[in-house]
């Protein structure tokens, strides 16, 4: 079981008031907020250790590379990958989504093959997909979501075919915070041949995640939703597949030979071995370091109890916010189905009067389509406000954000 | 010469399907520019002194005494920007 008040120390913007009022953060799903252990390591990094990593010989070098390496390693092991040649860093799920796109994409995407995408995605897994398709000519097929926001897993069987090379999907919806059967998602792609690139940006911050259980091809998240810094992410794929693909960006650290030949004036390149093949350039050693730091700190808590404790909040907050008249709340009833998130509106309130207003009282929440447009217009949406938990949140500040709710009701 | 920017800090375009503006006073000017909007405008009804609505030239303002505005039927960021002229300067 976790303990949020003891938590809470952990995290010194917590302590902060905002408006007057002591900050109630519920804008998880956009960002998370970094406990001291966090903000220390990255510091301690620059105080104590700040070099440059791989191929050099000083003992600076040395030692950031071995943390470099080393959050490599945590972040294999915390979701199970095979080894770290699996896991590459980029500056986040939306750099991973496009690697994807760009390194597999490009030189397999053809006329006549088909990419699925659900109407849940968010855009990051969209908008790549889209552009990619302007200029390999493939076909995009969008599987329907039901009223209730759940996946529609016969729109999902009717369009899949011999000619889906792909299936795009996120594995938590980060509107309704919708969970989606991913195994049975991968069994149906599998079958037909199709490879399965999963969103979990939502996911991993949330629940255990094992990349061997799911069966996966590629994976992205996010390091600043799980109280890692911003601008460092991870790409999983399988060594196979990595293998198999071509760079995405091209510069230093990514090779192991440039020679020159005279007698063509070409310079003759290899590659190196994974995962640096796809980390070009001098990495975010610091944010790396920083999200490894943000794993063992969740391991520590357990994973398992993160997923619990984030039910209790969604199934308190649920069974509070059915107390507002006005509120509508979007996607399943059952918090066993969701997520930590919970979008909603009140009647005759725009929502970002909305968070505008629970700001006056010193209450985070976000407003819009959250970057889900195609969702909300599926689900006639105009916009939605959008609460989202974490470890740090607790049953006392839904009651403070519920009193506020209400008072939004007599706007 | 005299700018909006003196007491506005940002200018965002709501995300939805009613694209409005949200106005952020600079923390430091806020209290002075919120009297100026408050002496300018026509008040249609306040809120616990939390909210202001307002009425301005046919443009709809929700003032929020934190600083922040939420402005509506204006459709263009130049329309808005001279409202705000009027309003602030």
């Amino acid at each position: 079981m976790l303990n949020p008040i003891k938590l809470r120390e952990d995290f010194p913007i917590l302590k902060r008031l905002v408006n007057g009022y002591p900050l109630i953060y519920f804008d998880n799903a956009a960002t998370t907020q970094k406990p001291v252990q966090v903000i220390q390591a990255i510091r301690e990094f620059y105080e104590k250790h700040n070099a440059n990593v791989h191929r050099a010989v000083h003992t600076l070098s040395q030692e950031a590379t071995e943390l470099y390496e080393g959050a490599h390693e945590e972040v294999a092991k915390f979701i199970n990958a095979e080894s770290i040649e699996e896991i590459i860093f980029l500056r986040g799920t939306t750099e991973a989504i496009n690697l994807v796109a760009y390194s597999w994409g490009l030189r397999n995407l053809n006329q006549g093959d088909e990419v699925l995408l659900t109407l849940m995605e968010h855009h990051s897994n969209i908008v790549p997909w889209e552009i990619l398709s302007k200029i390999r000519g493939f076909k995009i097929k969008y599987v329907d979501v039901n009223e209730d926001g759940l996946l529609n897993y016969e729109s999902l069987e009717e369009n899949i075919s011999r000619r889906t090379k792909l299936i795009c999907l996120t594995h938590v919806s980060n509107v309704t915070g919708v969970i989606n059967d991913v195994k049975r998602v991968v069994k149906l792609a599998h079958d037909y041949n199709a490879l399965v690139l999963l969103d979990a940006a939502q996911s991993v911050p949330h629940m255990p995640t094992d990349v061997k259980a799911l069966d996966v091809d590629f994976m992205a998240f996010s390091g600043h939703k799980m109280l890692g810094p911003t601008g460092i992410g991870v790409l999983y794929g399988k060594r196979q597949h990595l293998e198999e693909l071509e760079p995405f960006h091209g510069g230093g650290e990514m090779i192991r030979q440039v020679s020159y030949n005279p007698q063509t004036g070409r310079c003759m390149i290899t590659w190196n071995r994974l995962p640096w093949k796809f980390e070009a350039g001098t990495p975010n050693i610091a944010g790396a370091i920083g999200l490894a730091t943000a794993i063992k700190y969740l391991k520590r808590l357990g994973m398992e109890n993160v997923k619990v404790h984030e039910e209790e909040l969604t199934g308190y907050a649920l069974k509070r916010m059915a107390e507002c008249q006005k509120v509508t709340i979007y996607g399943p009833k059952d918090p066993r189905q969701r997520c930590g998130i919970i979008s909603f509106n009140v009647a005759n309130v725009d929502s970002h009067d909305l968070a505008l207003f629970l700001d006056s009282y010193g209450i985070a929440i976000r407003s819009g389509f959250h970057c889900a447009q195609p969702l909300h217009q599926r689900l006639g949406l105009p916009s939605t406000a959008r609460a989202s938990f974490y470890i740090y949140n607790t049953k006392e500040e839904i009651d403070r954000f519920i009193d506020v709710l209400k008072e939004v009701e007599q706007l | 010469m005299n700018s909006i920017y003196e007491y506005v800090s940002r200018i965002e375009e709501t995300c939805g399907q009613e694209s409005n503006f949200v106005v952020f006073l600079k923390y430091e000017r806020s209290r002075e520019a919120i009297e100026k909007i408050l002496k300018k405008s026509e008040l249609q009804r306040s809120i616990s002194s939390i909210i202001y609505d307002l009425k301005f030239k046919g443009a709809s303002l929700r003032l929020y005494s934190s600083g922040k505005i939420l402005i509506k039927n204006v459709k263009e960021k130049e329309t808005l920007l001279k409202v705000l002229s009027e309003l602030l300067l």
